[in-house]
């Protein structure tokens, strides 16, 4: 295995798994502060167990998060030094923010799980948020990297392959930035609320009968997934359209267009097959892609015929994972509509209405479906990238270590995180098995 | 002052931070992983309820540093990770088990076997991780990492595993477990806890201060640059001043002035690693990269100056906070 190959599987392992515990750590805290203001306001004990019990859950994956995030902080230089030695001082200033909001994430975090007795109510609800505000603000400033590696601003590429005319503050004025730090900021949301929600109906179809604590967790986590859900198609759009003007080989990548036309199809699911040049078995529908891009029926959408074959980012799994992604919003929007329907129908009665069996077996599909749609998303905007690793700047192949044995950091790597996600699922499957009943610590 | 010297002294005193605060923490660890007899659960609960709410912001430190030394100084960043490609994957292996254990030990499960398997692997990566990161600051002390051009020398990848880095890698096991003895005899509510975190205190105190002197010896035979200016102005006044704290902290070790003792402590740790960076000026890593050769532009530097302030102003009065909730009054807490 080349180190290139054994780097891009290491790195690809360390994020994947960091960002199931960051979005965790981001989104729970907004479901937990929900919670204790019920708590609070209310004196509803159930609203205090959920709060809890996501407080423990939340000090686990949080810690995990940040231990993973620290490894990534260092193997961005381990496998990728080039491309730091490049980037680091253009991307670095997010990043010393970013370490600061979640500086301020750990104490808070620290205040909260250790202060039910120590602090006032309110205070130790206002803890919380501290909590939940800086665990978003880090996440969007995270993104401010990727932003820049798909978009990169500030700099011209001198004659020694070094940045010259270095602006540091572009890089926080980039445009691409909003649009995907809101993006991947709902995706938390929607992929926690969904796990969270699903659990909640396992429980409640497993049991036959519904106990009040599972349908306030239940709506609690439906009202966060939903409003997510809701806007993550608009931040979406946003998105493509900003990839059909600035990164058009990934737009042809993620729907399959190997031809330049205009009144360009939308492809729902289908097999690109590269050899052929052509996307076969999918559901077109006419001109929509065009209509997508550019808000007109007529807009021309580059192919893949437009762009060097060595430029094309893998187009199989661009497209794949796109697929995925939409595919799994719109199961979760549609499962949304129907418990929030049967909800409304019988609305004089709040959360304490008996759920169709049938929509409970549909939650429980969703409940990993936001998870899926989020690492999915992450794979479409980084392999769609490729393949460069500064779109049109550097080459992700350029940018690896000259160590030649990262191959075996990479089984070290990849036994420590399978082992410890074999842990982490079965701990999660004891937390949602048991009532939130006990004290985080004693 | 430069703005890169300005920036390099603040990871300095980042490093400080987190030796003084996340050094405990891990000493804590090794504590854990070192207690036996019938006090042995006794001195496990205490640990953890020390270092519980606070590990996870004393960490941040790391990455602290870390983020400044690639934003501020990338070349150096970039040559210190493929030279020390082995030691900081381990140090990474060691950060994710610390912390996975920990929490998994906390929340995961009642069941005392399970909890003692947890333990082990908390305590064994607790002393390995400070090994491995006394290891990287003795090898970039050292001259064995050696540029070539832009191409870090292929002989750079060993550096590590000559003595003297071995040396400071020991020398920064025993300081965690000395800082977090010394904490604990303060800490701790229970007066037979106290008495022996103070007698670890003071076995420590020894067995540190003895490895201290080897590590200057050894220096003399390896690393004759850093030993030159270890024992010149202006690091030679750090090393004094550090020397003479280490009699006062054994003294007050003995009559039991604790809150003394946490202060004189934590201050030879500053002194020390101080000495140690004023010998280092004005090398990142020792001979090939400065902080003037390694500093990123004017812009990068400014902005990130820029952030320090309004960073520490949040920083700050929310650590206050932390530690006046879980660390105030002495036996209190």
């Amino acid at each position: 295995m080349t180190s290139l190959t054994a780097a891009r599987i290491q790195m690809e392992l360390s994020l994947g798994f960091h960002m199931i515990f960051a979005a965790i750590g981001i989104a729970m805290p907004a479901m937990m502060l929900i919670a204790e203001h019920r708590w609070i306001r209310y004196r509803d004990a159930d609203a205090l167990a959920l709060a809890r019990m996501w407080a423990r859950l939340t000090a686990v994956t949080f810690a995990i998060g940040a231990v993973s995030g620290t490894a990534l902080s260092f193997e961005l230089g381990l496998l990728w030094p080039r491309f730091m030695a490049f980037a680091g001082p253009l991307i670095g200033p997010a990043f010393a923010l970013e370490g600061f909001a979640f500086f301020v994430e750990a104490i808070f975090l620290g205040l909260y799980l250790y202060g039910w007795e120590r602090l006032s109510p309110r205070r130790h609800w206002l803890c919380g948020w501290a909590v939940a505000v800086s665990g978003v603000l880090s996440g969007i400033l995270v993104l401010a990297t990727n932003a820049w590696m798909q978009h990169p601003v500030g700099f011209r590429v001198g004659p020694d392959g070094q940045p010259v005319d270095v602006d540091a503050f572009a890089v926080l004025l980039n445009p691409a930035w909003p649009a995907m730090a809101l993006h991947s900021t709902l995706s938390t949301y929607q992929a926690v609320g969904f796990a969270a929600a699903g659990t909640y109906a396992w429980a409640m179809w497993r049991r036959r009968q519904t106990d009040r604590y599972s349908r306030l967790g239940l709506a609690i986590a439906m009202a966060v997934a939903t409003g997510a859900a809701i806007l993550q198609p608009i931040s979406g759009d946003l998105l493509a359209k900003r990839a059909h003007v600035h990164q058009p080989a990934k737009l042809a990548a993620m729907e399959g267009q190997f031809q330049t036309e205009r009144r360009a199809p939308l492809r729902i699911g289908g097999i690109p097959d590269v050899d052929r040049r052509e996307t076969r078995y999918a559901i077109e529908i006419p001109a929509a892609l065009s209509f997508l891009a550019a808000s007109d029926l007529d807009t021309e959408v580059l192919g893949l015929d437009r762009f060097p074959r060595e430029d094309w980012p893998p187009v199989l799994v661009t497209h794949l994972a796109f697929q995925i992604m939409v595919g799994a919003a719109m199961a979760m929007l549609v499962v949304a509509a129907w418990y929030w329907l049967t909800r409304w129908r019988a609305r004089p009665r709040g959360i304490d209405i008996p759920l169709p069996r049938p929509l409970l077996a549909s939650l429980v599909v969703c409940a990993p479906l936001g998870f899926v749609a989020l690492e999915a998303g992450w794979v479409v905007t980084e392999v769609g990238r490729q393949p460069w690793v500064i779109y049109n700047v550097m080459r992700t192949a350029d940018a690896a270590t000259p160590v030649t044995d990262v191959w075996r950091s990479l089984v070290l790597f990849g036994t420590l995180y399978a082992g410890l996600l074999v842990l982490l699922g079965f701990f999660l499957w004891k937390l949602a098995t048991e009532r939130g009943s006990t004290p985080e610590h004693s | 002052m430069s703005l890169a010297a300005l920036l390099a002294f603040v990871m300095l005193a980042s490093l400080i931070a987190y030796a003084i605060l996340g050094g405990a923490d891990f000493g804590a660890g090794i504590w854990d992983l070192l207690s036996r007899g019938p006090r042995g659960p006794a001195h496990r609960r205490e640990l953890a309820r020390a270092i519980g709410p606070v590990w996870e912001a004393n960490h941040v430190w790391l990455i602290f540093l870390i983020v400044l030394l690639f934003t501020c100084f990338p070349s150096a960043y970039a040559t210190a990770s493929i030279a020390l490609f082995w030691p900081l994957h381990l140090v990474l292996v060691g950060i994710v088990l610390r912390g996975t254990a920990f929490v998994f030990r906390a929340y995961a499960s009642a069941s005392a076997g399970v909890q003692a398997a947890w333990g082990h692997v908390f305590g064994a990566s607790s002393a390995m991780t400070p090994v491995l990161l006394g290891i990287c600051l003795g090898a970039v002390s050292t001259g064995g990492i050696r540029t070539d051009g832009s191409l870090v020398a292929p002989a750079s990848g060993l550096a590590w595993t000559s003595r003297f880095p071995l040396a400071t890698g020991i020398l920064a096991l025993l300081i965690c477990a000395y800082l977090a003895a010394v904490y604990l005899a303060w800490e701790s509510r229970d007066a037979a806890l106290k008495e022996d975190f103070r007698a670890r205190a003071i076995g420590c105190w020894l067995v540190a201060g003895a490895m201290s002197i080897l590590v200057l010896l050894l220096a003399y035979a390896d690393a004759p640059r850093l030993w030159s200016r270890l024992t010149s102005p202006p690091a030679v006044a750090f090393i004094a001043g550090g020397a003479l704290l280490a009699p006062a902290s054994f003294a007050s070790l003995w009559r039991r002035r604790y809150g003394l003792a946490r202060v004189l402590g934590a201050a030879q740790v500053g002194a020390l690693l101080l000495g140690w960076g004023g010998a280092q000026w004005p090398f990142l890593i020792y001979p090939d990269i400065t902080i003037a050769g390694a500093a990123a532009p004017q812009s990068t530097l400014m902005l990130t100056a820029a952030t320090l302030p309004i960073g520490f102003a949040a920083l700050v009065p929310s650590l206050w906070l932390l530690f006046s909730v879980f660390k105030g009054k002495g036996g209190e807490a």
